[in-house]
């Protein structure tokens, strides 16, 4: 068994974010990831992320607005005006701590634009921005001396007494488990990508840090928002940035016309996320896509744009899809990318469940609402990461250990032999393909209540599939096979209560759009949708949207 | 497309745990990947087959391996491209200069001790300025280059230096305390340089180019090791065996036209350094019994005075 006051898990930018700062306010705090921190998959994040800086005649009234806009008005006023607020300090100190960020002509941070916002104040490094971040992040929390415990897995959190109490942890190269204890859990585990099929998340997103609160009795919040990136590319689901776009690149259909001029012609490419991957599908439907895909084009910007900042996105078009994209346009597609919704948590972090923290993309505070800006996620795991781990650093101050013993690993180890004594049941490949296929067939671009209602019957299925699933692998050492399971074990409860929220939300709002109900109903659903788990299934629950200073309008582009 | 791999595992759960390679055979798209490949093996072939994967986009570091004998990301890797004209399996092995832990996963601890004993954090002196330090952007546009390391150690599986001595820092430590040494917001060189002159540190390289070939991000790290030394050099760390090593190597060539291999460590370690000269006794008895004791005395070499122009030329220039 350990101690520490605080136990951070998950090590990608929200989760070092935090634990820097908890390790700041004095305390003993540790990280637990299931990859070694550098690996976490905030590496992906391209393009870069958003502040309004006032030396640079920014406002973060302005960028407030811009995502307000973008989040369809289901975004907590509050929590995005102290979000853009704070978004210049933190990407000062992340420039202080070395994050190598381009510059202007005077040496100053460079900014370039990106989609839903009226100006430019995306500030990056080449189109790497995230692991650029992430690997400043690692140096800093081995400058720190703060322990990490690489390759571990969690199985599930304690609760005792109410109060969230520390984690059942498994060592995966010799398969031990240990009860860590702690005062104060910050979860941070990341997204869900995997729960669809495909994605452009990493094979590690998969949904833990969800599915592991909610299992002990913190609502999720929002689940029906997840995100279509307009461009992934063809066949492997690989992210385009949308730096490109925002350098300048066009989207094109089959007649070689920009059809963004027809739905967003103010913002042409640079719409929101949601509008301009709505507008690729309705291209495609109608048969102006070119092999299930629209165009990307880049070869209008020149020699120096690309080297210089799309260097990343020459070589996946290469590698990944063999385009040149000096010659040819690349072939991409709306693909799912993230999750808006996730565990709640008020804007110092804390969820309904008692000395549980969490931020990120696990977390659902709720900045995004209905649809993410491009290059918030960053600036959201940077500012929300920081704030938890000051506040549990701080709450952890008045609080002692509970008497938890090694006992609490009880349940996971019984669940853990019951696995590997299945017989013959499927692998969990095969379930991760049915349920990711149904997910993308139903839960993508466009839904109706028919679909959904299918979505969430399948889901169920195999839920049902899951109990009898097989772990080809019996051994101690590295056993992936039974990570892998485990992992579909967090998806299913993760599908389900996405597919339940969806049913739920009878609008259309975000990236929720419904085409059965295609119209945004404020009167009745300017609201968030919680689902909490009882023994008897997802249960529904409501909680307002805050606003501040502005009022739901009509959203064109 | 007909897909057939070879794979080397280790299932350390087993009494004596010895490796054994295994071959795969099926079906995939034209375009996948060598990851594609081994992700449809343990998905629905054999559950048992472990190995390091997750972005699946050459960005999160964790699959390198040997593929066909070579240190390379699986997922940066093409079937097609990989498959040997013959039409026998593509050859799958852990990533080497490392301990396999089971199957394709290796032992990433003694790569990320390295990578922390170059203390890999900027250390500005002084107050930090209220807003960005203000820099040019080619200064940050050529540590991006070296950023771009996604540290998977392809350069350490297949460098051949550490083969033969695990006490190197290896190419990507090396890189990465490049990288601070570069940048111009960072104070401690004369430290960094300092602790990089020690055994083991960027003396040790032995140019043979594997790191450069086999890294998937072009971070170039050799090259990185050779700016290292030129700054070490400049900031006055010249009594180094390195460096002397360095100008006595230079010296020679640029005086006889040729390197003057017994002479060279004599110049490098000093003629009164017996404790140093000792050790390479051994060394020259096993070439003088190999036949291959370096002249005494070189001819003289026909183009020396052309190569001496070349030194001053290059002098001049600097």
């Amino acid at each position: 068994m350990f101690d520490h006051d605080v136990l951070v898990i998950g090590a990608g930018l929200a989760g070092m974010r935090a634990a820097l700062s908890a390790a700041d306010n004095g305390a003993d705090v540790a990280v637990v990831t299931k990859v070694h921190p550098v690996r976490s998959h905030s590496n992906a994040a391209q393009g870069g992320i958003n502040a309004a800086l006032t030396d640079q005649g920014d406002d973060w009234r302005d960028h407030a607005y811009d995502t307000i806009k973008g989040s369809d008005y289901l975004g907590d006023q509050d929590a995005i005006e102290i979000m853009c607020r704070e978004a210049g300090r933190e990407v000062i100190a992340m420039e202080h701590m070395g994050v190598i960020f381009n510059r202007d002509d005077s040496g100053h941070l460079g900014t370039r634009a990106f989609g839903g916002q009226l100006r430019e104040r995306t500030f990056f490094v080449a189109d790497f921005t995230g692991q650029a971040l992430l690997h400043v992040l690692y140096e800093q929390v081995l400058a720190a001396g703060v322990r990490v415990y690489e390759e571990w897995f969690v199985l599930s959190l304690i609760v005792d007494d109410g109060e969230c109490s520390g984690a059942v942890v498994m060592e995966v190269r010799s398969g031990e488990i240990h009860v860590i204890r702690a005062k104060a859990v910050i979860m941070a585990a990341g997204g869900l990508g995997r729960v669809f099929e495909p994605s452009t998340n990493a094979l590690i997103c998969t949904g833990d840090g969800m599915a592991l609160a909610y299992r002990a009795g913190a609502p999720l919040m929002d689940m029906e928002m997840v995100q279509y990136h307009p461009t992934t590319l063809k066949g492997s689901g690989v992210l385009i940035t949308e730096g490109a776009r925002g350098e300048g690149a066009h989207l094109l259909n089959s007649e070689g016309e920009r059809f963004m001029e027809r739905y967003a012609p103010n913002m042409m490419e640079l719409a929101s996320r949601d509008v301009v991957s709505r507008s690729e599908q309705t291209e495609i439907n109608e048969g102006r896509g070119i092999d299930g895909c629209v165009m990307l084009d880049c070869r209008h910007l020149g020699d120096q744009v690309i080297r210089e900042k799309l260097t990343q996105i020459l070589d996946i078009a290469s590698d990944f899809a063999n385009v040149d994209i000096f010659k040819e346009p690349i072939p991409v597609q709306p693909g799912m990318h993230y999750q808006m919704g996730g565990i709640k948590a008020n804007v110092d972090g804390e969820t309904s469940l008692s000395g549980l923290y969490a931020a990120g993309e696990t977390a659902c505070v709720s900045v995004h609402g209905g649809n993410r800006l491009g290059a918030n996620s960053l600036l959201d795991t940077l500012v929300f990461g920081r704030r938890s781990g000051e506040h549990a650093s701080e709450m952890a101050k008045g609080r002692s250990h509970r008497p938890v013993n090694d006992a609490a690993a009880d349940g996971d180890r019984d669940f853990i032999q019951r696995l590997l004594n299945n017989g013959d049941g499927d692998m969990f490949g095969k379930l991760r393909h049915d349920m990711g296929g149904t997910m993308d067939q139903h839960l993508a671009v466009y839904r109706d209540q028919q679909g959904m209602e299918s979505a969430l019957a399948d889901i169920r299925g195999i839920k049902e599939r899951f109990t009898s699933v097989s772990v080809q692998d019996k051994g101690k050492t590295f056993n992936t096979n039974l990570i892998f399971t485990l992992e579909l074990g967090f998806m299913l409860d993760c599908a389900e209560t996405i597919a339940v929220s969806g049913l739920e939300r009878k609008e259309s709002r975000g990236a929720h759009t419904r085409t059965d109900m295609p119209d945004r109903n404020d009167e009745e659903w300017l609201k968030h949708i919680l689902v909490k788990h009882t023994p008897d299934g997802p249960e529904i629950e409501y909680s307002p949207v805050v606003i501040t200073e502005w009022q739901p309008e009509v959203r064109a582009y | 497309m007909e897909v057939k791999l070879s794979v080397k595992r280790l299932n350390p759960d087993t009494d004596r745990p010895v490796a054994f390679y295994q071959e795969y055979q099926f079906e995939l798209d034209e375009s996948a990947t060598v990851l594609d490949g081994l992700i449809k093996v343990r998905e629905e072939i054999d559950g048992t087959l472990a190995l390091r994967c997750s972005c699946r986009s050459a960005i999160c570091g964790s699959c390198a391996m040997r593929i066909n004998g070579r240190a390379a990301l699986a997922c940066k890797t093409k079937i097609v491209d990989a498959t040997p004209a013959n039409g026998a399996p593509i050859l799958v092995e852990p990533a080497g200069n490392a301990e396999v832990i089971k199957d394709l996963v290796v032992d990433f601890q003694p790569f990320w001790d390295k990578v922390r004993a170059v203390k890999p954090w900027l250390q500005p002196e002084g107050p930090e300025p209220e807003r960005e330090y203000v820099v040019s952007n080619e200064s940050m546009l050529h540590l991006a280059g070296v950023m771009s390391c996604i540290m998977c150690g392809a350069c350490v599986s297949d460098c051949t230096v550490l083969e033969v001595d695990e006490n190197f820092l290896g190419p990507a430590a090396l890189a990465k305390a490049y990288r601070f040494a570069a940048d111009p917001r960072d104070d401690a060189d004369a430290s960094r340089l300092g602790a990089l002159n020690e055994y083991g540190g960027m003396w040790d390289c032995t140019r043979c180019m594997q790191c450069v070939e086999v890294c998937p991000k072009d971070v170039d790290p050799m090259s990185r090791i050779m700016a290292l030394r030129d700054k070490a050099m400049e900031a006055g760390y010249t009594k180094t065996y390195g460096a002397r090593h360095a100008e006595a190597f230079a010296g020679s060539v640029k005086r006889t036209g040729r390197i003057d291999e017994l002479r060279l460590p004599i110049w490098t370690f000093g003629i009164f350094n017996i404790k140093e000269l000792l050790k390479l006794v051994p060394v020259g008895i096993r070439a003088q019994l190999a036949g291959k004791r370096p002249p005494l005395f070189h001819k003289k070499n026909p183009g020396q005075s052309n190569i001496r122009r070349i030194f001053e030329r290059f002098d001049k220039k600097r």
